[in-house]
């Protein structure tokens, strides 16, 4: 790994540095650079990248909580005047947004500075960031295997150290599983608390932007700076966000549920081995475990591959080569569309636009759509009825470690299994927060997921930072962990 | 064989709001191409809608006073249908639980009271407008102007509850009288604002039953519906007399060659995949708001028409013409307000206003700013008196008109009292007894008309300025005298 001093360090210190005079905006970003070149040339975790843009922003950043430090966000996220806008597809080859996503502006009014767009697979479907028009992004803990999806890039960007923070959004797990795979803290937040504006959507129901750092602390200062409510996103909630300020306040009398029927089969061991040694952390902490059965994850699924690809299938409509994208030479109307579209998507994206098309047409609609609409009701109050008995819930990320590449790619139902602990938060529209808990045997990073109520992300992120506190952490760059200068010590 | 015609109708109001349906863009018309435009109405990649208010509230307007009922809880929804003037590919509508359900919209047709029951009322957004094909150099190529796409639209449904397309011209007509009314649109047609597409079948008369339907597009003057419902009620007809069978399908009129042209079959019917909007929550229209709207209500015009005729004792074809527009009646309620009798007022505005408005090219706004409905009372009331002449006032108006200003200082500065003192008009009189010998010789040979024609030579010595009354009985003092 590098040597540079500022690598690995929280955002937190970066930007105290920074305001301090102790580096400059640009040296900041550019500490990630240097360990980009001994990673990114295996690790393939940018989409778009450019030296002299990112300069002028460092240089040009407004004083604030984020200034100088570097931040990946997803190619899926509109950033106007500076790099592509793709989505990891050759339909937007070339595409530059006129305007930035809500979570962007607020993130450039704080003073961060864009590094890189990250990699993704196309249109954020897949788990493994192998459907990106651009190739794979490789997992920075093993090369041979896959960081996850479908917001790899920015999660292994994180991982190997190009940036303290990173963005990227979640319909089924797509933050929260790589963020595992990778080893770093990944939250999906509360449906409704970050504006989806400028997020190019998938499944607009489901699609939340998600949160990448290496340090829980991080996550909640991130979470402070984008949460709230946008006027030009008309799902987002009108209240004020939670408070997450008292992120390392401990889990002393909070509980957290059990499921252990979610993992009895199906499961591999390293995982299973995870979420024992996270329970009796929280436990040694004062946490109460309270074990009970829950909804098995194949419910949600099914119903979840219905209600997406539904969504997906109408807001993929305007990808048609009329307006921006690249144009198939054709000669009437038609013609473009279907060539313009049959030449600029992906295999998966196909696959789902047919499947989302079917579950919406005529005759089909009651028996899919609607029948979904009813289980994510169902599966709703299941959530509901189990946060009647703990404050949160200790889940599995995945059923694996990170899996190798070419593993899962002609196999579809297999790599859709691969969300079958994440997607319930998303059907359900509640907060989930991937916790890393340091390697495995086989040197992969392990993980668990911690799920609660709507708005429970401060619960969430104390429990976080119990399990990174207690030392069950044990990835690069933990000796920067105390130095949080936020929020300000009384 | 003998049929009757069945037929329902979809309208589209385009709404005057200042913005756009879902984002802040400008929703005027005639902007230069791709001007009113942002990544929301442009369906870029990320955008999202949200629900113009404005909008809102004049589809509260419409379906109140037409008696719909409110939901409190509607719901948006996508239609997916590729077209190149639909930037994202569907349109944002309401689908199973629109806004507004029920309701009826009274018309009179050839002096009956009819009423018209509708099924919906729903707010949806308008697509762009397609030009093709035009040529460059030897290529042909349309152009999308996006400037239309997401102005705010109501789409209305009526009961498949006419029989005869004069009906259905009657219908749009009062339709459109009604938005322009209630100022939520400007109702023109030739600028799309309100258009038409008619579902029409045949059946036995009597049978309760209804026959396979077409639907007929582009019905976009109250003229054309009435031609292309006649057209196609025609063409139905022929083919069941002939022992054919109608097929289902979509038609345009073309209105200028008054032919109908089959646009698509029912093989290539659209699947449009409905689902609910997820980037929408559900519409919340509660009771306070439907009381807050409700409150501020105009008069409607048909309830306005009868108090014209019930308790204004005026004719009906007054009432009807007075209530064409909004500005009108309300003009017309100014003058009597100001103390003119009605049947009056409705005279003068029927006749001397109208006259001005429609010779000058004025809107009934910027006549009413030009001549007071006040002022008209006064102008009136100096007629009745016989302060002033007739022939005067049509003198004032005409100034009045054409550069403005105050009738009474017009009446003082042209000297149009009246002339009615005998001392000042017998000179005349006998001037003119003297230059016509003729007629006075008539006059008592027992010609009484030959009083008007001296009358008349009078009035003009004076410059319309004396009092007609007065000038009669000094002819006839005078006639008496001579003789």
């Amino acid at each position: 790994m590098s040597a540079n001093r500022w690598w690995g360090r929280p955002a937190t210190t970066l930007a105290a540095c920074v305001a301090r005079g102790e580096l400059s905006a640009e040296q900041a970003v550019e500490s990630g650079w240097e360990a980009a070149a001994t990673w990114e040339g295996d690790v393939h975790a940018v989409a778009h990248a450019d030296a002299t843009v990112r300069a002028t922003a460092a240089r040009t950043a407004p004083p604030g909580p984020l200034r100088g430090v570097p931040v990946i966000v997803k190619d899926n996220l509109c950033t106007a005047g500076d790099y592509p806008t793709t989505c990891g597809s050759r339909i937007l080859a070339g595409y530059r947004a006129p305007y930035d996503a809500t979570v962007i502006r607020r993130l450039r009014a704080a003073g961060a500075v864009l590094t890189a767009k990250g990699n993704m697979d196309e249109f954020a479907m897949g788990s493994s960031t192998e459907f990106s028009c651009y190739g794979p992004t490789r997992n920075p803990y093993d090369l041979t295997r896959v960081p996850g999806g479908s917001s790899g890039g920015p999660a292994a960007a994180v991982a190997y150290g190009l940036a303290p923070l990173g963005l990227g959004s979640d319909t089924g797990g797509s933050v929260r599983q790589p963020a595992a795979f990778c080893g770093v803290f990944g939250l999906k937040p509360t449906y409704g608390r970050l504006s989806r504006y400028g997020l190019v959507a998938f499944g607009s129901s489901l699609d939340q932007v998600g949160l990448f750092a290496r340090h829980a602390g991080d996550v909640a200062l991130l979470y402070s700076l984008l949460a709230g409510p946008d006027l030009r996103d008309a799902t987002t909630r009108a209240s004020p966000p939670p408070d997450v300020s008292a992120w390392d306040r401990g889990v002393k009398g909070l509980s957290f549920g059990w499921p252990e029927n979610l993992w009895r089969e199906g499961v591999e061991p390293e995982v299973v081995a995870a979420l024992e040694a996270a329970a009796a952390s929280l436990e040694r902490a004062g946490a109460r475990r309270v074990a009970f059965d829950f909804l098995p994850g194949t419910y949600a699924v099914a119903t979840y591959y219905l209600v997406a690809t539904a969504e997906a299938s109408s807001n993929l409509a305007r990808f048609d080569g009329v307006r921006y994208g690249p144009r198939a030479p054709s000669t009437d109307v038609w013609s473009l569309y279907v060539r313009s579209r049959s030449q600029g998507f992906g295999p998966e994206v196909k696959r789902r636009i047919l499947l989302g098309t079917y579950a919406l047409s005529a005759g089909y609609y009651d028996a899919f759509y609607l029948k979904a609409q009813r289980a994510r009701t169902r599966i709703r109050r299941e959530y509901q009825a189990a946060f009647g008995r703990c404050d949160f819930m200790l889940l599995p990320v995945a059923p694996t470690l990170a899996f190798r590449l070419g593993e899962k790619t002609t196999d579809p139902l297999a790599m859709y299994l691969s969300d079958i602990f994440t997607i319930g938060a998303n059907l359900a529209g509640i907060p989930g927060l991937a916790v890393p808990l340091g390697l495995a045997g086989s040197g992969l990073p392990r993980a668990v997921q911690l799920v609660g109520p709507e708005d429970s992300e401060p619960t969430l992120l104390r429990a976080g930072r119990a399990l990174e506190v207690r030392g069950e952490v044990a990835r690069l760059g933990r000796e920067h962990e105390t130095e949080f200068p936020w929020p300000m010590k009384r | 064989m003998a049929h009757e015609a069945v037929i329902g109708l979809e309208c589209h109001i385009q709404l005057a709001t200042r913005s756009k349906m879902f984002c802040e863009c400008p929703a005027e018309f005639g902007a230069s191409p791709n001007s009113n435009v942002c990544p929301v109405c442009l369906g870029l990649p990320g955008a999202l809608p949200v629900v113009n208010r404005a909008a809102i509230d004049a589809a509260l307007q419409l379906g109140l006073v037409l008696g719909c009922t409110i939901r409190e809880a509607s719901v948006f929804a996508r239609k997916n249908y590729f077209y190149p003037d639909m930037p994202k590919n569907y349109q944002i509508t309401q689908y199973d639980r629109p806004l507004c359900e029920g309701g009826a919209l009274p018309v009179r047709l050839c002096e009956t009271a009819r009423s018209f029951p509708l099924i919906r009322i729903h707010v949806e957004e308008d697509t762009g407008k397609s030009f093709h094909p035009e040529r460059t150099g030897d290529r042909p190529v349309s152009r999308v102007d996006f400037n239309r796409a997401g102005v705010p639209l109501l789409e209305l449904v009526t009961e498949p509850a006419f029989r005869q397309p004069e009906e259905c011209g009657a219908f749009l007509a009062g339709l459109r009288r009604l938005a322009r009314w209630l100022k939520i649109s400007d109702g023109d047609m030739e600028k799309g604002h309100l258009r038409c597409d008619a579902n029409v079948s045949l059946r036995p008369p009597g049978s309760a039953s209804l026959g396979t339907k077409t639907e007929i597009k582009n019905l976009n003057s109250i003229k054309g519906v009435e031609k292309g419902l006649t057209a196609e009620i025609a063409r139905q007809a022929a083919v069941l007399d002939a022992g054919g069978r109608i097929e289902q399908a979509t038609l345009l009129y073309d209105a200028d060659h008054d032919k109908l042209a089959v646009m698509r079959s029912k093989e290539y019917a659209h699947d449009y995949r409905y689902f609910p909007e997820p980037d929408l929550p559900q519409l919340t229209v509660d009771a306070a708001w439907v009381e807050e709207v409700r409150g501020r209500l105009p008069e409607p015009p048909w309830t306005r028409e009868d108090r014209y005729v019930d308790h204004l004792g005026l004719p009906a074809y007054d009432a009807a013409i007075l209530c064409e527009t909004r500005e009108r009646s309300d003009y017309f309620e100014a003058v009597v307000g100001a103390g003119t009798d009605a049947k009056r007022a409705s005279n003068w505005v029927m006749t001397e206003v109208l006259r001005h408005v429609n010779a000058r090219g004025l809107s009934e706004r910027e006549a009413a700013l030009r001549l007071p409905a006040k002022s008209l009372a006064v102008l009136i009331g100096a007629t009745e008196s016989g302060r002033i002449t007739s022939a005067s006032a049509k003198e004032v108006l005409e100034e009045v008109f054409e550069k403005g200003g105050d009738p009474e200082a017009v009446i003082a500065a042209r000297g149009l009292v009246a002339r009615s003192s005998p001392e000042e008009l017998l000179p005349l009189v006998r001037e003119v007894l003297a230059e016509n010998p003729g007629p006075v010789a008539q006059f008592r040979g027992g010609k009484q008309a030959t009083l008007g024609f001296l009358v008349g030579q009078v009035m003009k010595k004076s410059g319309g300025r004396a009092a007609p009354q007065v000038v009669q009985e000094l002819l006839r003092a005078e006639l008496g005298a001579l003789r």
